[in-house]
């Protein structure tokens, strides 16, 4: 009887309303911070931090600004590493243009101006539906990483294109270990992940909703479709570009238009997949198996005998078994890994008995 | 002028390439209501195995039939593993099944066969012709007549034959063929047998234009533009697409390219494409759905 609710009445509607209900969640979150705030930094080493739990935390922010356009408003993109890139140039150049301006700030303006451009490719979407918008957050993903490789302004005429973080400074707080860096990233994060999951339970997320599962219905309730699905693209764009900010500032350190190819937006695309659309939780699932399961693939193909598995295959392997996955995700567990923490639940409520 | 008409004549021929690959994309999505991203790794995949079979030593035509059958076999897979189980779920679900797919048969067609680049020699030289003092490329002329012929057998097999009515009528009204006994099942994998093979002939022609490797599972990247402005379900609206986006994209890269800056190519298809959705949001040739709550 973990989880068991007996006796957890709400008795106002400020109590049934709260962000998690039952006690042990909260205690569990609670926990959860204090580990990831106050025991990690002191238990992690370097590798840990640079390798796994920097790009794990950033992929799960990238998959909660996707999820937030497809999952919850049902809008397909396959654009989500453009935005990216727009979250990091922009933050870049904030910082270069604007000196003395701190690097908050210059993260929440790269995120301002990705949400500004994903507004711009969210135009169509009023007219164009389903399938046909592929084509705009196709032409946004091409388009941005052409103009920044074309336009050296963007990169301060740097000969390749790269950007390097500036000095990951706050308060005069040098954050640039890896150690800091990991604190960084998990303080914007969980920020963000505090201001998803309120996102969707407001009327606006309800609206999103509601455009997802059918929208002409929605339109004829009195949802206003055109300032709803630009919501959804600008608050994705937002989202979307701070993880980029933070994958070129604290992750790689730098970073060129290259790394934000079609193959990023894949993979947050697969991040929502395995994780479940429409689920803030899941983003952060399916972000761990993304960072684990090629370090896990690698590892196993390691401790087999010599020879048994070429490295040069190795790429290939993961790339088939990845399509496989996705597959049997969709065919076996539509709801992701979400889904299967919620049966967790629900099991361990009536813990020792079945029913 | 003459320079003109050369870009604009070189930019269609190579728009029936873009085509090619569209019309795959068209079968799928005809008979099953399937988005397909797969069909460029199935390119990839019909390419790379005929290469591969035919510098071992195989002939021409014995490494084209196991080519075939292996493209055939791998749809009979696909309806079997992949939509049987999916039937009835979104069309969103359903595509990005076919991501996953492409990953699938990418990472297949890579470890059976490696990733080093392949020439492919088809015997048709390359040497330009000259008509009417406009130089044309002779390989893109015969690409244009592989097209056509494809196109003209394609719509013969949908207006002539039993198996082709009956694509029809699936594509019109799955439930209504289903209770008039078309077997969905078999149908699916028919398109996609057939799908495999435009593939086929697209992975030949695309790879003995630009060598069989990776990148040619990226020729769906350009399809796709063609199929928007043609509509998802239109063989002809997939050539017209193709032509227009050919057209558009080199007169665009000759033209435009040293006002803004070159290397266009790659948006400025969709860019256009977008343009077009906003007059016509279900293409040219595309149905308008009509949405009832």
């Amino acid at each position: 009887m973990l989880y068991n609710e007996a006796g957890q009445f709400s008795i106002s509607y400020a109590g049934e309303r709260r962000l998690f209900r039952l006690r042990q969640d909260r205690r569990a979150l609670a926990l959860l911070l204090a580990f990831a705030f106050v025991i990690v930094p002191f238990v992690g080493n370097d590798y840990w931090f640079s390798a796994i739990l920097i790009p794990f935390l950033v992929l799960s922010l990238a998959g909660l600004g996707l999820n937030l356009l497809t999952g919850y408003a049902g809008q397909l993109s396959l654009g989500s590493a453009a935005f990216m890139a727009v979250g990091a140039f922009a933050a870049y150049n904030f910082g270069l243009r604007l000196p003395g301006l701190p690097l908050l700030a210059c993260l929440f303006l790269g995120g301002v101006t990705a949400a500004l451009v994903a507004v711009v490719f969210g135009l169509p979407s009023l007219r164009i539906k389903g399938f046909y918008l592929i084509v705009s957050t196709l032409a946004a993903q091409f388009f941005v990483s052409w103009a920044l490789t074309k336009f050296g302004w963007f990169s301060n005429d740097n000969a390749s294109g790269v950007i390097s973080a500036p000095p990951l400074t706050i308060f005069g707080v040098d954050f640039s270990a890896p150690v800091g860096r990991y604190l960084l990233t998990l303080s914007v994060v969980a920020a963000l992940f505090w201001l998803g999951k309120n996102l969707v339970r407001s009327e606006l997320g309800r609206n999103w909703m509601a455009v997802r599962d059918m929208d002409t219905a929605a339109a004829v309730i009195g949802i206003p479709l055109l300032k709803t699905k630009l919501l959804a693209f600008a608050l994705s764009g937002f989202f979307l570009g701070i993880a980029g900010s933070l994958w070129a500032f604290t992750y790689l350190g730098t970073v060129e238009p290259h790394g934000f190819d079609l193959n990023r937006s894949f993979q947050v695309l697969f991040i929502i997949i395995l994780s479940g659309l429409g689920s803030i939780l899941g983003n952060f699932l399916g972000a761990a198996f993304m960072v684990l399961f090629p370090l896990l693939l690698s590892n196993l193909a390691g401790a087999l005998p010599v020879g048994l598995i070429d490295p040069g295959q190795l790429e290939n392997l993961q790339k088939f078994i990845f399509g496989a996955l996705i597959i049997a995700f969709l065919i076996k567990e539509p709801e992701g890994l979400a889904r299967l923490w919620q049966r967790f639940r629900e099991r361990v409520r009536l813990w020792p008995l079945r029913y | 002028m003459e320079f003109f008409f050369e870009v604009l004549i070189g930019g269609l021929l190579a728009g029936v390439m873009y085509s090619l690959v569209a019309i795959g994309f068209v079968l799928i999505y005809k008979a099953s209501g399937v988005f397909n991203f797969a069909q460029g790794s199935m390119v990839l995949f019909a390419a790379l195995t005929f290469v591969s079979l035919h510098e071992r030593g195989m002939p021409f035509w014995l490494a084209f039939a196991v080519t075939l059958a292996a493209m055939v076999a791998i749809a009979l897979l696909v309806e079997r593993l992949v939509l049987r189980p999916l039937v009835n779920r979104s069309p969103i679900t359903l595509f990005m099944a076919t991501l996953g797919l492409s990953y699938m048969i990418e990472g297949a067609a890579q470890a059976l066969w490696g990733a080093q680049v392949h020439g492919l020699e088809l015997g048709i030289s390359d040497e330009p012709l000259a008509l009417g003092g406009v130089l044309l490329s002779q390989f893109d002329l015969f690409a244009a007549g592989t097209a056509a012929v494809l196109v003209t057998a394609l719509s013969l097999l949908f207006s002539k034959t039993r198996i082709g009515l009956s694509l029809r009528a699936v594509a019109d009204d799955p439930l209504a063929a289903l209770a008039v006994g078309i077997r969905l099942q078999r149908i699916w994998a028919v398109v996609w047998a057939v799908a495999g093979f435009v593939g086929l002939v697209a992975g030949l022609l695309w790879g003995a234009r630009l060598g069989v490797q990776f990148s040619l599972s990226l020729v769906v990247l350009k399809a796709l533009p063609v199929l928007i402005i043609g509509g998802f379900s239109s063989i002809g609206g997939a050539i017209v697409g193709g032509l227009i986006i050919g057209a558009s994209e080199k007169l665009a890269e000759i033209y435009l390219g040293p006002v803004i800056g070159g290397g266009l190519e790659n948006w400025f298809p969709y860019v256009l494409a977008l343009l077009f959705l906003l007059v016509r949001p279900a293409g040219l040739f595309g149905e308008r759905a009509i949405e009832r709550v």
